[in-house]
């Protein structure tokens, strides 16, 4: 019997959750190897400086001290990280070097490695180290940037790194002729991903083999592969990335780290097994940082409520160095303020800054976060403005269905141009309305009650997923009937175990409880690629697709020999192959593993798209505002495994309500972080945002992949700061309070409503 | 210093420096690594174990003073068979990365074992003083409020 589809679409439990509901699971911290010695970091407390010494020698003189790593060691050139995306030449000069060189440029940047015989020696031996450098002006905001109070690389000049220039259309000339111009200044502070698990490796060099094996892999395992070996002088095949259970990514995890050197590098040097396990601390001056942007924008549009454009300039405070992925959020908040509207005109400026702080690289919603902020707060004060009802008035500008494919901005310089694939913005629009209540719920606008002032808002999002250009699997059909999946897909967390078993167990027709996949180690494929920009349902998916029609193909052409007849005439049915009324099962058709390779292409990214609306309600007399309900729609094309898809959602809002109520990398003037630590940097707690709910729908499949699945698991946080932003301001809007800054944390908000009473006094 | 004392029903001892936490010697010296250490300062509640039936917090309490204590932790409540705790977190998908995952369990075990009834509010409050990065928490909440039967059931253990 055929059981085409029955597991794809279905709320299957997670087979990830067997080892880790009972702590079987495996991080990298609970790796050991034998005779394995121990790494801590001396990290810069210095923001900005000249170093000038270094003496290690009463470290070294500590009985269980093996070695103490300085760049000196590194030979003449010390190796700096390079560019996943966006390798532009002109950004050469900002790459980080994997262990501070002279200068330090930011509190946190690695300055020497101490291995020793246990992680506890080798603390005690950091703090022996004589360090002595030479501060320099720091450089910790954007006026100090431009003012070139010191300038992160004398070489360049300028704090000025690059400018991205998104662009559509003539907005010079667009915004001369628009009945309605509107421009503000906006700005999103510094947050992280802050995922659970902190970073480390295993690294383990076997000198006779010649062959560097590294536990602690995420995301993009063969993009670092190659990093590493390149750096390391070694052969590709002589260095693999073992990936374990990853305890949360968000876009952070798994780029290349100055430990992405350092850990390997040590055990190579120190012929034995090295272990590194950050602490919080060091995690928080040390993982990419996020967001950290301000915007001058203009917005225009006709009297009766049409978009025209979007023109101005965003710094994006970028650190003390290029990450990664450093421009990716810089660009993105260009490229795609116009969101899910109609934006003929488009002139925006993105200026990447350095300053003395933790380099920044992407975090879930990376720029799309920040510029929904920006947009949707735009769209609240023009329909302030135009008095024309705010809902009426996205309406009237969602890209149509009947106008897709829709082009969006094109960036440059690293040319590309994407457009929004397919999607009926205005049903899904519509349905969020209903699923919220929103007719019912406006009668509490503006209302008092129990001092708690009533507000509400709307906005809508788009969320680029699927990033290309490829991605690898090699599907294995075991002797006895089993089916092993190696994936260049990765796990940080999101399920991948459970939903590519339930495309395999579709694509070959085989139970679910006999397939396994394996994932994010680079011994699995030739050249995988990861999990990063929603990208490993539809890519690792669609390769899994791909590869199934391979081996049905090998299977026919193996059974066709015992059965006596062609490869087409087999009939592959019900875990076996059938010619004439005989029968081979898939459990022993072959005295070895039948074995195929395949690779899903794509250079067009998928556009989930969706809709939220938020009720608040405020304490003018605090500023603390209670987050009464989120409902948020979103149509993904086609759903793969509701149960995590809807996991993924909620968990991916209240990430969002974190960025908009809580979390704040805050540093002084001299680029000294005061946020070290979860009891200063807040998170969202399980009695913070209690009612949040999500709907999910398969309205339009994507045209671009055979799944006809679209990324998504980033979407639920885009929207929020700007949501609740609005709900904010019409909840206070007796006192027209406008907030244009996040976080809106009680004491900004308590300032803005008592900078808007003593106005209306004056008025 | 040597210390005894008694690890998911088992009389273990350790010869630890002073400075062991217990989290150190339950994943090292014991090799019980489902004890997950995300923050070392006692906020984030991944380290979570029980002691004498009460949840504490691993990263904050030195290996030596469990001296002759009953320590479980997320090995010591289930054997092969998922406890319906477990079971219901699974259910409800109140893990994504599972880092958290051993900390809310025991948390939310310790505080059922005590009060079967709790109520939402009573167990949200109980619940924020873990972090759970991935969840937005309200899958966890869910899960502990359909186990509550099961304590009922088998009565405060």
């Amino acid at each position: 019997m055929k059981v085409f589809n029955s597991y794809i679409g279905r709320p299957m439990e997670r087979v990830e959750d067997l080892r880790m509901v009972r702590g079987r699971g495996t991080y990298v911290a609970d790796v050991n190897r034998p005779n394995q010695l121990y790494a801590v970091i001396l990290r810069s407390s210095t923001a900005h400086g000249i170093i000038k010494s270094i003496d290690s020698s009463e470290a070294l003189a500590l009985a269980g001290v093996h070695h103490v790593l300085t760049a000196k060691d590194l030979g003449n050139e010390v190796p700096l990280i390079p560019l996943r995306l966006q390798p532009l030449p002109q950004l050469e000069p900002f790459h980080q070097p994997v262990l501070a060189d002279k200068k330090v440029r930011y509190v946190g940047e690695p300055i020497a490695v101490v291995i020793a015989e246990s992680a506890a020696i080798a603390e005690d031996a950091l703090e022996r180290i004589a360090l002595e450098i030479d501060p320099l002006p720091a450089v910790a905001t954007r006026a100090q940037a431009e003012a070139k109070r010191s300038v992160l690389f004398e070489g360049h000049g300028s704090n000025v790194a690059i400018t991205w220039k998104a662009f559509r259309g003539d907005a010079d000339e667009a915004f001369k002729t628009a009945d309605y111009v509107r421009r503000e200044t906006f700005r999103v502070q510094r947050h992280a991903a802050m995922f659970m698990e902190p970073r480390g490796f295993v690294a383990e060099w076997d000198e006779a083999a010649g062959k560097l094996t590294v536990w602690g892999a995420a995301k993009t395992a063969w993009y670092n592969r190659r990093t590493l070996a390149a750096q390391l002088g070694l052969e590709l095949e002589a260095v693999d990335l073992i990936e374990v259970d990853v305890g949360g990514g968000f876009g952070s995890r798994g780029e290349f780290y100055p430990e992405d050197y350092l850990i390997p590098a040590a055990a190579r040097i120190v012929g034995r097994p090295v272990k590194w396990t950050e602490d919080r601390r060091e995690h928080i001056m040390s993982a990419n940082h996020a967001r950290d942007v301000e915007c001058d924008v203009e917005f225009a549009a006709t009297r009766d409520g049409r978009f025209i454009g979007l023109r101005g300039q965003i710094w994006s405070d970028i650190g003390a160095y290029i990450r990664t992925n450093g421009s990716v959020g810089p660009r993105n908040v260009a490229q795609y303020m116009s969101g899910p509207y109609c934006m003929e005109h488009i002139d925006l400026k993105s200026s990447m800054l350095t300053t003395n702080k933790t380099p920044c690289g992407t975090y879930r919603g990376p720029g799309r976060y920040e510029t929904d902020f920006i947009r949707e707060r735009m769209i609240d004060l023009a329909a302030q403005d135009l008095k024309i009802d705010r809902v009426e008035l996205r309406r009237r500008n969602l890209v149509a269905d009947a106008q897709m494919p829709y082009t969006l901005a094109s960036i440059t310089p690293y040319d590309s141009s994407t457009e929004l694939d397919s999607g009926d913005y205005h049903a899904v629009f519509d349905r969020c309305l209903k699923e919220f209540g929103w007719e019912e719920r406006s009668k509490l606008r503006g209302q008092s009650i129990d001092g708690y002032y009533h507000g509400l808002a709307i906005g809508s999002f788009i969320e680029g997923g699927a990033a290309g250009p490829k991605e690898e699997v090699r599907l294995v059909l075991e002797t006895d009937g089993a089916l092993s999946v190696y994936m260049g897909s990765s796990s940080v967390g999101q399920g991948l175990e459970t939903i590519m078993a339930q495309i395999a167990a579709d694509a070959m027709e085989i139970p679910y409880e006999k397939i396994t996949i394996l994932h994010g180690s680079t011994s699995y494929v030739k050249d995988g690629y990861g999990a990063y920009h929603s990208r490993s349902t539809v890519m690792g998916g669609s390769a899994i697709l791909l590869g199934a029609e391979k081996l049905k193909e090998l299977i026919q052409q193996t059974a066709a020999q015992r059965l006596g007849c062609k490869s087409e005439e087999v009939v592959i049915d019900g875990e076996q192959a059938s010619f004439g009324g005989n029968h081979i099962a898939f459990a022993g058709l072959s005295e070895t593993p039948l074995e195929v390779e395949a690779a899903f292409f794509n250079k067009k990214y998928t556009w989930a798209y969706g809709t939220q609306a938020a009720h608040v309600a405020v304490d003018p007399g605090t500023g603390h505002v209670k987050v009464i309900d989120v409902m948020s729609v979103e149509d993904v094309g086609r759903m793969i495994n509701p149960l995590t898809l809807h996991g993924q959602a909620i968990g991916s809002i209240v990430q969002g309500l974190g960025g908009a109520f809580l979390e704040h990398l805050v540093y002084d003037d001299e680029g000294q972080l005061l946020t070290g630590s979860f009891a200063d940097y807040l998170m969202p707690t399980a009695s913070d945002f209690p009612s949040i709910r999500s709907v999910t729908l398969e309205l339009k499949p994507c045209p671009n992949n055979p799944l006809g699945a679209k990324g998504a698991g980033e979407g639920g946080l885009i929207p929020i700061g700007g949501l609740m932003a609005n709900a904010v301001a019409d909840a206070l809007s007796h006192l027209n309070v406008q907030p244009m800054e996040l976080p809106l944390s009680p004491p900004r908000i308590w300032q803005l409503v008592e900078e808007a009473e003593a106005a209306r006094a004056r008025a | 210093m040597q210390i005894e004392f008694n690890l998911n029903g088992q009389a273990v001892s350790a010869d630890v420096e002073p400075r062991t936490t217990l989290a150190d010697c339950i994943r090292n010296d014991f090799g019980q690594t489902g004890t997950h250490l995300a923050c070392e300062h006692g906020v984030c509640g991944a380290c979570t174990v029980l002691v004498n039936g009460e949840a504490v917090r691993s990263c904050l309490l030195l290996a030596v003073q469990v001296q002759n204590d009953k320590v479980v932790t997320i090995e010591g409540l289930s054997g092969d068979e998922l406890t319906p705790l477990q079971a219901a977190f699974r259910k409800h998908h109140a893990l994504q990365c599972g880092f958290c995952t051993p900390g809310f369990i025991t948390t939310a075990h310790a505080l059922l074992s005590h009060e079967p009834d709790a109520d939402e509010d009573r167990i949200r409050d109980v619940l924020s003083g873990n972090l759970c990065r991935c969840s937005g928490y309200v899958p966890i909440v869910e899960a502990v409020l359909e186990a509550r039967s099961s304590y009922r059931d088998s009565g405060s253990k």
